[in-house]
């Protein structure tokens, strides 16, 4: 057994107000520069919706990820040898559009416009090119879903189901889903990269690009199914999501985390065993991915995983927080987040906690948890999100959120705590209340589990200490 | 050996084990390696995220969040900012504030340095010449500007230069110069009260928007309403509670178990707030949405009714019908019953008034009629005490609270006679002298009209005769079309039509509703049901979330009145977790009474000039003109005629009645009218005040607004501060350009042919009223680019200020992170730098000045109390008496030379005369004493000598901390003392345990802190309770501010009997098409001057709805690049899908839209979450990004309201009546907007007018 740490991040869908908090302090503390522009290394989507870049989890489009082929796993997009062919033209790489073209106004216009016949009013210019633009696509073109009329049948969410039900007033849907670099452990960019730019922390599991040896391939971009990985066209360089690891060290929490006014956000460590991860990644059909990757997480409190880690090295503090993590407990031990696309087989580390919606007609649907297959969201479109299509999970959780709902309205309302809620879902009581407590109570320090850095025993932290912040001093 | 491995060798000569101990290794089968060193690199993004300090401080935009902000400065400059967390716990079991602050929250930086910003003082390069050249002629810059803005040619030069551009830079020495000059020339020609001052939401940052209040209050200019201006005050708020509005903080959200979301879009609206609604769900809450749209909140919900836009009341009054009948007639719940005999007007006796053949409901009942002792005996109202089936005066009405004898002015079951208990009885079905059939008001989309029910009466014998009188609890029923099983003579009356069941589509029923709304029935029935067993099983926890969706409307009363029904007949208000809470553009300056002293220049002069918005706005850009709103389309036929037929009318009477403001007031400057005086004999102000008033009455002076069109009258100078009003909230924003800025506009309308009867109208109509627009702003605004100087303002990242709201319970600073960059300046600099120029000026031109100065009878005055009657002295029904039948009348002494060591010293009222608000009054001798000792004293000599010194905007802030009680807890302690001895109560326990508690501005720098109970508010916040509304008049006893003291269903005003609106019912949007049928095109173009008609492209009239944007920060900053990018990078009007296929328009196709009032060119947004017959404009989207002209109009396409109009309702222009009287801010006509229907069609190919 090979024990690692991942730094990982689960998010509650069934808060998020879609406000966008998070991306902002991200944008403008990574990527307001120039040859950034267009990069969100954190960015919302309107679901249904074909987001940003557009049709990102169309594969057969995008080809990022992996599959299996003939029993090996490859990614999608060809082995080293198509890469070294096609190494001046990757013909998977988004373009421009697909993201959007950045644009600006010459804002200053409006103050120094001389005397005019009509009212000056400043129109968009490309920061591309400097050239005037029409705007046509966004980084959240489709808030709130706009224009999802028009191209909400390329959702490939959709699979299985009538997009055109949905995507009509009567019957209309709609949830947030805030996306972030997944961190995965499977990492399609890290495997992509021609020049061995691309590693995952041994530490933490975040995934960096390195901006020295990075020569600009973007592979990584395409190799990436989520489309985390950014070509930064000024510096030449790919850039994504860094988890904030300068904050992180320091024992805070990413600004995306921070942020999150809606509080939807959990951060912790998982401990899983490093050694399974081909395996995990192999499984055999896209639904037994899930399991497998759960499969891999290990239960921080047994003694014999603490005794493992301990022997190879894990700190005791990194130890401490994993037993503290909010994220082991809801995605491992109460099921209730879920994986994003995980028939990508990338193994991603930020999941999600799938969102309740109101019953299609009230009449006859008071019990929330009867009630699962009667919301507006479809349980299929959920699955096709989180489980590879399998209803069973999203089923569960979603009961499992509703058995909270109903459990406390027994205590507050009725008061007289129906026990029997807790059973019909696999549970007691007693977890019910701490699911409660985790999904609406939770404080910053229940929320964010964050290990400060660890050094090694032998670093010269002596000298460092005050050498910090010195360009070259040792 | 792979080639990167090589590549990366080749480069570096990478160690392959590090001397950290690192080992590298391969695992998982070979799958994955450990490699090591080289990671030097990562500091690539450590380097970023350091930085040299960060500084506790937020934005004072005109927004309700009130969050803490980190604003982080690195080498030297602002880099970017994040919310603060650490703010004191919510208590134990809640959720807490961490983080609070949204999207256009953490966008700000992006302003500070940003291209828009607004670097040094501009003019209007046509004025700087005309100004230049004319202050080398007369050598004296009031001279001056008297030459420029007394010529006619001069004055149309630059005036019509506004708004296309051509701004130049100028020293801030000869800005304020000329603002000066114009100030002293307008107070010499015109009058003090030609001057006036908008700027929203103080709450925000309280010491910017006093810094220019208390500037123009000194000088006896006027402040504007925002509140009511904007449609946000919900009228129904004073109409019900006597309270301007007072909702729960968010986290008491977290207390309901039933929520029923109804037109106030949380997620959007209330970003940090909304956690604790989606969280409350977990803890047990149901939550029901009322929306026409899928809007975000709907996304929260269990279930989803989508009621077409703007008849939420029919909806709600079926949920009313189907709760008093089950609830309160089938099987009465004792605790709805208990409560509503305590604390609600129920069952107040109402007199039955006989007309031909049946009865209508009149006044209320009171002590007069009874021929009780009493002062005050017809503001006492009365029931019939069960226990001795007499008739009682019981405590608690408005009569007590200005009653000589006080002690009685409190909520206890009590006579207040002899102070024995009583039991009122809530109906008298069981217990009558017969039965009589009445008729009642009813409204649909065929007009008004009438409605007959059954009520029990009981017979009075009184001096006048014998008087019939029933309960409202009994008229209400009545209304409903509820049968009383009591009632055995009922059918007999074959004019009575009560409906047979809830699926019976007579008036009020879930059927009745479902023809309406478009609800299905069965969904009303469950969630009426649902909502009150939910507030009997808690005592009261059921909520509903109220806002602008609801309240936006012209009717906009009825809608709240009617959905406060399910609240205060379910025993839900003044309890944690229950009742209404409205959140559209409500506010809480909550140390109110140390800031109002500041902001209005109390402390120096009283009373200052306030004027609504509403009314203002409605006469100075001449929207009356266009008003074809004939009253007698709303008035209820049966209250009889003689009613004026113009809005204008309604508005000149109850301005001349003393119940709204009206600034300018006379027809004269009110200086020259001082100046007559004193030369005609008069000998003191009581002399001054006789003599204008027989002016008045003999017609020699007449009121301003009669004739609001004369150049004496128009409104000379605007200050724009801490605003957008062109941008944002310019109802008719076309007739602005048009009339108040004289300039080219997209107005389509004809003026009506409706013509005022009260009021002078002058052909042509005058455009360019305003000599002078001065804004003053960090950015390139609309409102900036259309003014004539526009002075850079400092950032809310560069000021000293405070931050409340009523959100959340905390006071909370503002801070510096740098200085005021390039020639920005503070507001509280730039209005010293004014005044400074100022009083040099008026030394020399203006000198000490007797000011006559109108206000009106203000609630929480024994003016309140002033007009049982109305009668109307100008037409001889009574004598003008100030303060009685007329405005109350003033002379104030102006000190003009002396005005800027007023503006920054604190005057001696503080101690000579006091503190207070809402009523409510204390001494502030001792806090006077400290705060001179704390800020240090003005060491100059002259009339501000030795007086504490409020030279900062950091002193200001603390001198509103050390006035207010909410800060102060000595004060808090103290202040409790006036309402003690008015009601009897013993109230001081509620502040005592934080009387030691003073809260300095360091204090909250270093962490925000709660606020200390006080009776300024109506909610209790200490550590154990969240803040709720009312819960110290349920708890404590301590009554409304209204005519019974009570919450009040009834309302029994003439005039609202007139309207027809004595009880709360559904009246529909203005022009809503007969049996729920679209919009009309050509109806729509009927309104439209001739000449624009339909071509060959297809259109569509829609309803114009403007909700709250999510890409703007609030309703003034739309320009943000970031929050551009993040939608569609201009202005966006969403439609729905099936009406874009009608269009033949696709996403993102440009859109023309107009109507009567202008034109708004915008992209298409098509959603299939947006209803059919709407279109979606979010508010406040600037027209100088991304606007393109409009073909139809041949100008720029406008704004978000360039195709609105103001439509005032008379009823909001009640006063001097208890509750319905005036207060700024608090009561008085709203600046609807969404009864408003514009056609829309595809504008293909755009001209940008790139001239």
């Amino acid at each position: 057994m090979k024990i690692k740490v991942q730094m990982s991040m689960v998010l509650n869908l069934d808060k998020c107000i879609g406000c966008h908090t998070c991306s902002i302090p991200c944008k403008n503390v990574w990527t307001t520069r120039t040859g950034a522009e267009y990069m969100w290394f954190n960015n919302v989507e309107t679901k249904p919706g074909i987001g940003y870049p557009r049709e990102w989890e169309n594969q057969s489009k995008h080809k990022g990820g992996w599959i299996m082929d003939g029993g090996q796993l490859r990614l999608k997009a060809g082995g080293r040898l198509q890469k070294v062919t096609r190494i001046f033209h990757n013909p998977d790489l988004p373009a421009v559009d697909d993201y959007y073209e950045p644009w600006d106004y010459d804002y200053e216009n409006l103050i120094t416009s001389p005397q005019k016949q009509h009212q000056p009013s400043v129109r968009p210019k490309s920061q591309l090119t400097g050239e005037p633009m029409q705007i046509k696509w966004g980084p959240n073109w489709d808030d709130d879903l706009a224009g999802v009329c028009e191209t909400g049948a390329r959702d490939v969410n959709f699979s299985g189901l009538d997009h055109a039900i949905y995507l009509s007033f009567k019957q209309v849907f709609m949830f947030y889903l805030p996306r972030l670099c997944e961190h995965c452990l499977n990492p399609g960019c890290v495997a992509s990269c021609p020049s061995g730019a691309m590693y995952k922390r041994d530490e933490d599991g975040i995934v960096l690009v390195d901006q020295e040896l990075c020569r600009g391939w973007r592979y990584c971009v395409s190799g990436c199914p989520y489309k985390k990985v950014y070509f930064n066209w000024k510096s030449g360089r790919s850039e994504k999501c860094i988890f904030c690891y300068p904050r992180l060290e320091a024992g805070l929490t990413t600004l995306c985390a921070h942020s999150c006014v809606g509080r939807i956000r959990y951060v912790g460590v998982v401990l899983y065993d490093a050694d399974r991860i081909h395996e995990a990644a192999s499984a055999h059909i896209d639904r037994e991915i899930y399991p497998a990757q759960l499969d891999l997480f290990l239960d921080p409190s047994d003694p014999e995983t603490i005794a493992c880690a301990r022997s190879q090295g894990i700190p005791e503090h990194v130890l401490a927080a994993a037993r503290r993590s909010p994220i082991y407990t809801l995605a491992k031990t109460w099921q209730l987040a879920l994986p994003l696309h995980p028939e990508f087989r990338t193994l991603p580390m930020v999941w999600y906690i799938p969102p309740l919606s109101p019953v299609e007609a009230l009449a006859g649907n008071e019990d929330l948890r009867s009630a699962v297959d009667k919301l507006r969201i479809p349980v299929q479109y959920l699955a096709n999100l989180l489980t590879a299509g399998d209803e069973k999970p999203v089923r569960m959780a979603l009961q499992r959120l509703a058995a909270v709902r109903t459990y406390m309205r027994s205590v507050r309302v009725d008061k007289k705590p129906d026990d029997t809620i807790a059973a019909s879902v696999g549970l007691d009581a007693e977890t019910l209340l701490r699911m409660y407590d985790l999904l609406a109570i939770a404080r910053l320090e229940d929320r964010f589990v964050v290990p400060t850095a660890s050094h090694p025993d032998k670093s010269p932290l002596h000298t460092t200490k005050g050498c910090s912040g010195f360009p070259d001093c040792r | 050996m792979s080639g990167r491995d090589f590549m990366k060798r080749f480069r570096f000569f990478r160690p392959r084990n590090s001397e950290d101990g690192c080992r590298e290794e391969r695992f998982s089968e070979g799958w994955a390696e450990n490699r090591c060193g080289q990671r030097e690199w990562e500091h690539f993004y450590r380097d970023r995220w350091q930085y040299d300090k960060k500084v506790r401080s937020t934005h004072g935009v005109n927004c309700t969040g009130s969050c803490s902000w980190d604003v982080y400065v690195k080498n030297g400059i602002i880099v970017w900012e994040t919310q603060a967390t650490d703010y004191p716990a919510c208590g134990e079991g809640f959720p807490n504030h961490e983080p609070r602050g949204c999207p256009r929250g953490c966008t700000f930086s992006w302003y500070t340095y940003s291209p828009v910003r607004i670097k040094y003082p501009l003019i209007r390069s046509s004025l700087l010449e005309l100004w230049r050249d004319t202050l080398a002629t007369h050598g004296d810059p009031v001279k001056a500007w008297r030459d420029i803005a007394g010529n006619p040619e001069k004055r149309s030069r630059y005036q019509q230069d506004r708004g296309k551009g051509g701004l130049v830079r100028l020293s801030w020495d000869e800005a304020a110069t000329i603002t000066a000059a114009s100030l002293v020339h307008t107070i010499q020609r015109y009058g003090p009260d030609r001057i006036f001052g908008f700027t929203p939401i103080p709450a925000m940052s309280m010491v910017a928007y006093a810094a220019g209040t208390r500037f123009l209050s000194l000088i006896g200019g006027s402040a504007i309403s925002f509140y009511d201006w904007y449609a946000d005050l919900p009228p129904a708020s004073p109409q019900i509670w006597g309270e301007q509005t007072d909702v729960p903080e968010s986290a008491d959200w977290y207390e309901a178990t039933y929520m029923i979301v109804w037109g106030t879009n949380l997620p959007m609206t209330r970003t940090p707030d909304a956690h604790f609604f989606t969280e409350a769900r977990y803890r047990g809450a149901i939550v029901t949405a009322v929306a026409p749209d899928y809007a975000e909140y709907v996304k929260f919900a269990d279930s989803w009714l989508p009621a077409r836009a703007g008849t939420d009341a029919a909806l709600a009054m079926a949920m009313t019908h189907v709760i008093v009948k089950e609830f309160y007639i089938d099987t009465p719940i004792a605790y709805f019953v208990d409560y509503a005999k305590r604390f609600t007007d129920l069952p107040f006796a109402v007199v039955l008034q006989p007309t031909s053949d049946t009865y209508v409901s009149g006044r209320f009942l009171t002590a007069a009629d009874l021929g009780t002792e009493a002062t005050n005996p017809r503001w006492k109202t009365v029931f019939f005490n069960q226990t001795t089936a007499c008739w009682v005066v019981p405590n608690g009405s408005i009569g007590f609270r200005w009653d000589e004898a006080a002690g009685h002015w409190n909520l206890h079951l009590q006579d207040s006679q002899n102070d024995a208990a009583v039991d009122p009885l809530l109906s008298y079905g069981g217990e009558n002298d017969g039965w009589r059939t009445v008729t009642l008001p009813y409204f649909d989309d065929k007009g008004p009209g009438s409605k007959n029910g059954r009520v029990p009466v009981k017979k009075i014998k009184t001096a006048a005769g014998d008087l019939l009188v029933t309960t409202v609890f009994d008229l209400m029923t009545a209304q409903l079309g509820i049968a009383r099983s009591e009632d055995e003579d009922r059918t007999q009356d074959a004019s009575v039509q009560y409906p047979a069941g809830y699926d019976d589509p007579g008036p009020f029923t879930p059927a009745w509703q479902q023809a309406i709304t478009g609800v299905p029935q069965q969904d009303v029935i469950q969630v009426a049901r649902e909502f009150a067993e939910n507030a009997d099983k808690t005592h009261g926890k059921s909520m509903i979330f109220l806002g602008a969706g609801t309240n936006h409307w012209y009717h906009s009363d009825m809608i709240y009145r009617a959905i406060v029904n399910l609240t205060t007949l379910c025993g839900c208000q003044g309890v944690n977790g229950g009742g209404w809470a409205h959140y559209v553009g409500q506010e809480k300056v909550r140390p109110q009474a140390g800031w109002s002293q500041l902001a209005f220049g109390l402390d120096w002069t009283r009373p200052p000039r306030q004027q609504n918005g509403t009314s203002f706005y409605y006469f100075a850009t001449d929207q009356w003109r266009y008003d074809d709103l004939n009253a007698e389309t709303l008035l209820w036929p049966m209250a009889g005629g003689g009613s004026p037929r113009h809005m204008a009318d309604y508005n000149a009477v109850a301005i001349r009645l003393g119940w709204l403001p009206s600034y300018p007031q006379f027809n004269r400057n009110p200086l020259d009218i001082c100046r007559e005086a004193v030369e005609n004999g008069a000998a003191t102000d009581k002399d001054i005040i006789a003599h204008a008033v027989e002016q008045l009455k003999n017609g020699s002076l007449r009121f301003a607004v009669e004739d609001p069109d004369h150049p004496d009258n128009f409104p000379r100078m605007l200050f724009l501060w801490r605003a957008n009003l062109l941008g944002a909230s310019s109802k008719g924003h076309e007739y602005f350009l048009k009339h108040l800025l004289g300039i080219d506009n997209s107005v389509q309308n004809a003026e009506s042919n409706l013509r005022p009867e009260e009021i002078t109208l002058r052909d042509p109509a005058p455009e360019g009223k305003l000599d002078l627009l001065v804004t003053l702003e960090l950015r390139m605004s609309t409102s900036a680019m259309y003014s004539d100087i526009v002075l850079p303002a400092a950032g809310w990242y560069e000021m000293h200020d405070l931050s409340t709201t009523d959100m959340h319970p905390f006071i909370h600073p503002f801070n510096p992170a740098v200085d005021p960059p390039w020639e920005a300046k503070t507001s509280w600099d730039q209005f010293s730098a004014i005044a400074e120029k100022f009083s040099e000026l008026a030394a020399v031109h203006l000198g000490e000045l007797k000011d006559l100065v109108a206000t009106p009878l203000l609630h929480d005055s024994p003016g309140e109390i002033a007009q049982y009657d109305t009668l109307d002295w100008r037409k001889g029904e009574t004598e003008p008496i100030p303060g009685r039948t007329m405005p109350q009348l003033s002379v104030i002494t102006r000190d003009y030379p002396n005005a800027y060591k007023m503006m920054t010293a604190l005057g001696p009222l503080v101690h000579q005369v006091g503190v207070g608000s809402k009523g409510v009054a204390w001494s502030g001798k001792e806090e006077y004493a400290e705060l001179a000792s704390e800020l240090g004293t003005v060491k100059a000599p002259g009339k501000s000598y030795g007086m504490p010194s409020l030279s900062t905007s950091k002193q200001a802030a603390q001198v509103i901390l050390k006035l207010a009680p909410e800060t102060n807890g000595e004060t808090a302690f103290k202040s409790w003392a006036g309402v003690e001895k008015k009601s009897g109560l013993a109230l001081t326990h509620l502040s005592a345990g934080r009387r030691d508690e003073k809260i300095s501005f360091d204090d909250i720098t270093a962490q925000p802190r709660k606020i200390i109970t006080s009776p300024v508010w109506s909610g209790i916040e200490s550590e154990t309770r969240r803040y709720s509304p009312f819960v110290i008049n349920i708890e404590e006893k301590v009554p409304f501010r209204t005519l019974t003291g009570r919450a009040q269903f009834y309302l029994d005003h003439p005039w609202m009997l007139g309207f027809g609106e004595g009880l709360p019912l559904y009246r529909p949007p203005l022009h809503l098409p007969p049996n729920n049928s679209p919009y009309s095109v050509a109806e729509t173009l009927t309104r439209i001057k001739p000449g624009i008609t339909e071509d060959d492209r297809k259109a569509l009239a829609l309803n114009y709805l403007t909700p709250h944007s999510k890409w703007s920060i609030h309703s003034t900053y739309s320009d943000t690049l970031i929050l551009l990018t993040l939608f569609r990078g201009g202005e966006a009007i969403w439609i729905s899908d099936v009406d874009a296929r009608t269009l033949a328009v696709q996403d993102n196709e440009w859109l023309e839209c107009f109507n009567e009032n202008g034109v708004v060119m915008a992209k298409a947004v098509v959603s299939h979450r947006i209803p059919p017959g709407a279109a979606f404009m979010y508010h406040a989207q600037e027209r100088l990004i991304n606007t393109p002209g409009s073909a139809l109009s041949k100008q720029r396409g406008g704004t978000h309201n360039s195709v609105t109009r103001i439509m005032v309702k008379p009823t909001h222009m009640i006063g001097g009546y208890a509750q319905l009287s005036y207060g700024f801010n608090y009561y008085g006509p709203v600046g609807s907007q969404r009864d408003e229907v514009i056609v829309v069609r595809k504008a293909g190919e755009v001209d940008w007018y790139e001239d």
